[in-house]
C-alpha cells in the first residue's frame, strides 16, 4: 500500500504524492498482410513527488525498489528541484467518466488478430498490390494517486487501438494510405479504417501536379490532426503562455482566430482513452473552451504552472508515462462542426489541394505557430473535383495567420489519432512549393 | 541473475528463446526560462522474453522480476499466432561476453550538483542575451546494464552509459517567436558538454537574429548542407531504406533495393559502423547477441549492403550485420542504424559555393522524417547563397526530396567529415534510440525548399 510511502515521505517533507500506474497490454503487429508478432507487456511504475523546504523532489521507478530508496532519490533531487508554490489537492468532487470496458480487459488475442486481418482482407481483396502493416492493441490498467492532502483515489481504465497503413510500390513510386482509431471502450466499427483506406486509394489512383504558389487547402480530419493540432496544443499550453513563448500570451478574450472556429479540450468525454475523472495530480477534469467563435478562452494549466500564473489548475496535469514529471498538456481536442459537407467544401475550390497526411510536420517553429511538411498523401483539386494525387510537394503556413483568415469548417467530424475530433477544415492562402517551381 | 535467466530458458518448446534483463538508472534536469523545471532520478528495471516457433515470434515484457518464466511461456504461446514461413536462423557459435563502456569523465561520477551548476551557466548565458524570452534545456544521462541469454548458448552482459543535451533559446519580438537550438550527446562522457559557453552564446544571438530574418521563398534550389544536416540527410534519406525489415517481405521493395543498383555518383560512399565505441550509436553486440559491424551501404555510388537482423538476413540469404536493436526491455529488437555517415570526398566548401549563383546554405539539425520514398529534414540555421557567397540569414527551412533521385543529385562532397551525436532515432514506436550520423559538407542540385 502506497499511502505508507506518503507517510514515510512526510517525515522529511511538507507535501508528498505517490502516483502508481499498473497495467498490461496485448499488441498484435501486422506486416506484409499477416500477423508478424504478438506481444504482451506487463508494467508497474511508481512516481514520488515531494515538496521539501519549498522545493520539488521527484523520483520514479519501474520494476522493484524498496520505498526507502525511492524516497532517498526524491529527497536528493529536492535539494536542486524547482522552487514550488503548489498545494496538492485533497478529495474533491470528480465527474463520472466511463473509460473502463470489461470486454476490452478480457478480450481474446484471437479477436485482436481478427480485427487486423479483416481490415487487411477488405483492402487487399480490392487492391491485391497493396501491402499492409499495422498494430492492434488492447490494454487495461489502474491509476492510483495518494497524497498528503488526504487524496487516495484510483480508477480502472481500458483502451483499444487500431492502426493500419497500406503501401503500394510501383517502380520507385510509393503510395501510402492509412487510418487509425482509438477508444477506451470496445469499438463497434473497426471497418471504418478499411473504408478510409479504400477511399484514399480511389482518390490517389491518378497522378496530378500543382505549380508552386498560394492555394486554398482543404485539410481532411487526418490532415487537421497532422498539420494543425500540434501548433495549437503548444499555443494553448499554460506553460508556454506563462513564459510568453506562446503567441497567445496576454490575449485571453481577444479575437485571434476566425469566428467559425470553436475548440474544446475535454477530459470528461465518455469512452475516450484520454479521459479520466481527475488528472495526473488529482485535480478534477472538466471541459475547457479554448476558443469560442475565434475568441481565445482558457489555457491548459497543471498545479504548478497555475500557481506561477496566479490562477487555478484546469485539470490538465499530464504525465507522458508514470516515470515522467507532471506538465500541462491536452486531453482530447474537438472542434465544433460546421454545416457544410466535405463535398460542398470541395466544390467551392477552383484550384487547390486536399491534404490528408504530411511527413516532417512539427519540425518547424511550433511556438511561432508554423506548420508544414511534405505532402505524403494529398490531392489536387480542379474546379471542385479531385483530379489526382500530388507528389514532391510541400505546404507551409502558420496557424495564427491561416486560421485568422476566412476558414470554413465542415460537418464531417470524426475521431482521428485518438485525441482529436474534427471535421475537415478549408483554409485559404497556404503556401505550396513544388518540384520545378520557380525559386 | 545469470543463473535465473539461464534457468528460465529451460523447458520450453520453441526453436529459439532469448531473455533480456535490464536495469537503467537515469538523471534528468530540465529548465524553462530561468526556472529549473525538473530534477529527477528514475530507475527502470524489467525484462523480456522472445520466442521463435515455426517462423513466427512471440514476445512478452514485464516489470516483476519474478515473472521471467511466465514471460517465456507467454512468448512461446504468442508465437503461435504469427505462423509465417519456416525460419532457420543463421548458425552461430555460443558467445560469453561482458562489455563495459568506460568514458573518461563518466556521468555517474559527476555529482548532481555539478551537472546543475554547468547547466545554470548555460541558462544564464541564454537568458542574459538581448531579446531572449525563454530558454529550454533538457539534459539527461543514464547508465544501462543489459543481460542477454539465448537458448543457443549465448550470455552477454553490456554496460552502456549515455548522455544527451539540448539547449534552445527562444526570442520574442512584435508578437513573433523564434528559436534556435543545439543538440549534443555522448557515450556517457560528461566532458562532451563542458565548455560550450561560446556555442550557447552564439545560439542565443541566432534566435534573436531570426526575428529579423525573412522566410525563404519556396521552390527548387541548389543547396549546400553542413556536416550535421548532411548527416541527418544520410540517416533519413538513405539509412532507413537500407533497413532490411522494411524490404524483405515486400517483393517490389526488394526489387528496388537490389544490390548493385546505382544510387549516386562514384564519389558517394555511405557506411554504417557500430564498431566506433566512442560514438552514441556504437555497441559491441546488438540486442540479438550479434557483434556490431562496419557495413558499407553504398560504395562508389552503388548499393552494396544493407542492415540486418538475424531474421531478415536469413530470409534474404545474406549475412547478419548486427543491427537488431531495442530501446529497452519493453520492445523487441528491430533493424536500426548505428553510426551512419558519408565518407569524405575531395571538394572544399569554398569551391562548392563558388559556382552557385543563387542557392541555400543549410546548417544544423532540427528534425527529419522519411516515408522511404520521400524524406524531409529541417535546418536549424539557413542562409541564402548569392554569387558564390553566403548572404542573408533565413528563417528555418524544411527541405524535401525523393530518395531515389536526390542521392544522384549530390554533385560535390567535402573533405571535412564530422559526426553528430545529438537527438535520437524513432521507428515503430521505439524512440529515442541513441545513434549518430555525419558527413562532410555536400552540395545537392535541385532540392525542394518549403517556404512562404
Amino acid at each position: 500500500m502506497k499511502e505508507q510511502l506518503v507517510t514515510l515521505a512526510l517525515r522529511q517533507s511538507q507535501q508528498a504524492e505517490v502516483y502508481r500506474a499498473r497495467g498490461a497490454s496485448t499488441l498484435v503487429h501486422f506486416e506484409a498482410n499477416r500477423v508478424k508478432q504478438v506481444e504482451y507487456r506487463q508494467s508497474d511504475s511508481t512516481a514520488l513527488r515531494l515538496v521539501r523546504d519549498g522545493r520539488m523532489g521527484f523520483a520514479a521507478v519501474s520494476g522493484e525498489m524498496p520505498d526507502a530508496r525511492l524516497l532517498d532519490m526524491a529527497t536528493q533531487t529536492s535539494a536542486f528541484g524547482a522552487p514550488v508554490s503548489l498545494a496538492l489537492p485533497g478529495t474533491r468532487r470528480v465527474p463520472a467518466v466511463n473509460i473502463f470496458d470489461e470486454r476490452v480487459a478480457s478480450v481474446q488475442t484471437s479477436a485482436l488478430v481478427d480485427i487486423g486481418l479483416h481490415i487487411i482482407g477488405r483492402v487487399t481483396s480490392r487492391h491485391p498490390d497493396v501491402v499492409c502493416e499495422g498494430l492492434v492493441v488492447a490494454s487495461s490498467g489502474t491509476v492510483r494517486i495518494a497524497n498528503s492532502a488526504g487524496l487516495d483515489s484510483s480508477y480502472p481504465v481500458t483502451a483499444i487501438a487500431v492502426s493500419m497503413e497500406g503501401v503500394r510500390v510501383n517502380g520507385t513510386d510509393m503510395l501510402f494510405v492509412g487510418d487509425s482509431k482509438r477508444s477506451a471502450l470496445l469499438m463497434e466499427d473497426t471497418d471504418s479504417v478499411a473504408r478510409t483506406m479504400l477511399l484514399q486509394l480511389e482518390r490517389a489512383s491518378r497522378a496530378a501536379a500543382i505549380d508552386t504558389g498560394t492555394y486554398p487547402v482543404l485539410f481532411t480530419p487526418q490532415g487537421v490532426d497532422v498539420a494543425l493540432l500540434l501548433p495549437l496544443a503548444v499555443a494553448f499550453n499554460g506553460k508556454n503562455v506563462l513564459e510568453k513563448a506562446s503567441r497567445l500570451a496576454g490575449r485571453r478574450g481577444e479575437t485571434v482566430f476566425d469566428s467559425s472556429l470553436t475548440l474544446w479540450d475535454d477530459a470528461t468525454l465518455e469512452g475516450r482513452p484520454t479521459s479520466a475523472p481527475f488528472d495526473a495530480e488529482g485535480s478534477p477534469s472538466r471541459p475547457l473552451c479554448l476558443m469560442e467563435s475565434g475568441v481565445v478562452g482558457e489555457f491548459l494549466y497543471d498545479l504548478q504552472t497555475a500557481a506561477d500564473s496566479g490562477t487555478e489548475s484546469t485539470g490538465s496535469g499530464r504525465r507522458m508515462d508514470a516515470r515522467s514529471p507532471v506538465r500541462p498538456g491536452m486531453s482530447a481536442f474537438w472542434f465544433e462542426p460546421g454545416k457544410r459537407t466535405f463535398e460542398e467544401l470541395l466544390s467551392s475550390i477552383d484550384r487547390g489541394l486536399v491534404v490528408e497526411e504530411l511527413i516532417g510536420a512539427g519540425q518547424g517553429n511550433l511556438l511561432a505557430g508554423d506548420f508544414g511538411g511534405n505532402v505524403l498523401l494529398g490531392y489536387r483539386v480542379e474546379k471542385g473535383e479531385i483530379v489526382g494525387r500530388v507528389k514532391d510537394t510541400m505546404i507551409a503556413g502558420n496557424v495564427f495567420d491561416v486560421l485568422s483568415r476566412d476558414v470554413v469548417v465542415g460537418s464531417d467530424s470524426r475521431w482521428v489519432g485518438g485525441n482529436l475530433w474534427t471535421p475537415s477544415i478549408l483554409c485559404d492562402g497556404v503556401s505550396v512549393s513544388a518540384k520545378g517551381g520557380a525559386a | 541473475m545469470r543463473d535465473r535467466l539461464s534457468e528460465a530458458l529451460r523447458n520450453h518448446s520453441a526453436e529459439q528463446v532469448e531473455v533480456r534483463y535490464e536495469v537503467r538508472d537515469s538523471t534528468r534536469i530540465t529548465y524553462r526560462g530561468r526556472q529549473l523545471e525538473e530534477a529527477s532520478l528514475t530507475s527502470d528495471s524489467g525484462g523480456c522474453a522472445r520466442a521463435l516457433v515455426k517462423g513466427g515470434w512471440g514476445f512478452a515484457s514485464f516489470n516483476d522480476a519474478g515473472a521471467i518464466e511466465d514471460g517465456v511461456s507467454r512468448a512461446v504461446e504468442h508465437a503461435r499466432y504469427s505462423g509465417g514461413t519456416a525460419l532457420a536462423l543463421p548458425p552461430r557459435e555460443p558467445c560469453d561476453a561482458s562489455v563495459a563502456s568506460l568514458p573518461a569523465r563518466s556521468v555517474e561520477k559527476v555529482a548532481l550538483e555539478e551537472k546543475k551548476r554547468l547547466l545554470d551557466e548555460y541558462r544564464d548565458i541564454v537568458m542574459s542575451s538581448p531579446r531572449i524570452q525563454s530558454c529550454h534545456i533538457q539534459y539527461s544521462d543514464s547508465l544501462r546494464t543489459v543481460r542477454y541469454v539465448s537458448s543457443d548458448g549465448s550470455y552477454i552482459e553490456q554496460r552502456v552509459p549515455d548522455l544527451s543535451l539540448r539547449v534552445a533559446a527562444i526570442a520574442r519580438g512584435d508578437g513573433d517567436v523564434q528559436q534556435a537550438g543545439v543538440s549534443l550527446g555522448s557515450v556517457g562522457d560528461f566532458a562532451a558538454i563542458e565548455g560550450l559557453h561560446d556555442q550557447v552564446r552564439d545560439l542565443a544571438r541566432r534566435a534573436a537574429a531570426l526575428l529579423d530574418a525573412p522566410n525563404a521563398k519556396g521552390g527548387e534550389y541548389t543547396v549546400v548542407l553542413d556536416p550535421v544536416l548532411a548527416g541527418v540527410f544520410t540517416h533519413e534519406a538513405f539509412g532507413h531504406l537500407s533497413e532490411a525489415d522494411l524490404v524483405y517481405d515486400n517483393p517490389q521493395l526488394r526489387e528496388l533495393m537490389t544490390l548493385g543498383r546505382r544510387f549516386g555518383g562514384p564519389q558517394l560512399n555511405i557506411v554504417d559502423d557500430a564498431t566506433i565505441s566512442t560514438l552514441r550509436g556504437g555497441y559491441a553486440y546488438d540486442d540479438e547477441g550479434t557483434p556490431g559491424q562496419r557495413t558499407y551501404l553504398i560504395r562508389e555510388g552503388v548499393l552494396v549492403g544493407r542492415l540486418h537482423s538475424r531474421e531478415t538476413a536469413a530470409r534474404m540469404g545474406e549475412a547478419p550485420s548486427g543491427n537488431a536493436r531495442a530501446i529497452d526491455y519493453r520492445h523487441s529488437p528491430i533493424v536500426r542504424m548505428s553510426n551512419t555517415y558519408i565518407e569524405n570526398g575531395d571538394v572544399p566548401l569554398a569551391d562548392m559555393l563558388a559556382d552557385i549563383r543563387e542557392g541555400v546554405y543549410v546548417k544544423d539539425w532540427y528534425g527529419g522524417q522519411t516515408s522511404l520514398e520521400m524524406f524531409t529534414f529541417s535546418a536549424g540555421e539557413s542562409y541564402m547563397i548569392r554569387n558564390g557567397k553566403l548572404a542573408e540569414m533565413l528563417r528555418p527551412v524544411v527541405l524535401t526530396g525523393n530518395v531515389f533521385t536526390t542521392l544522384e543529385r549530390i554533385d560535390a562532397i567535402g573533405v571535412d567529415l564530422e559526426m553528430n551525436q545529438g537527438g535520437g532515432c524513432g521507428k515503430s514506436g521505439q524512440s529515442p534510440l541513441p545513434v549518430s550520423n555525419g558527413s562532410p559538407h555536400v552540395r545537392m542540385s535541385r532540392c525542394v525548399v518549403g517556404g512562404r
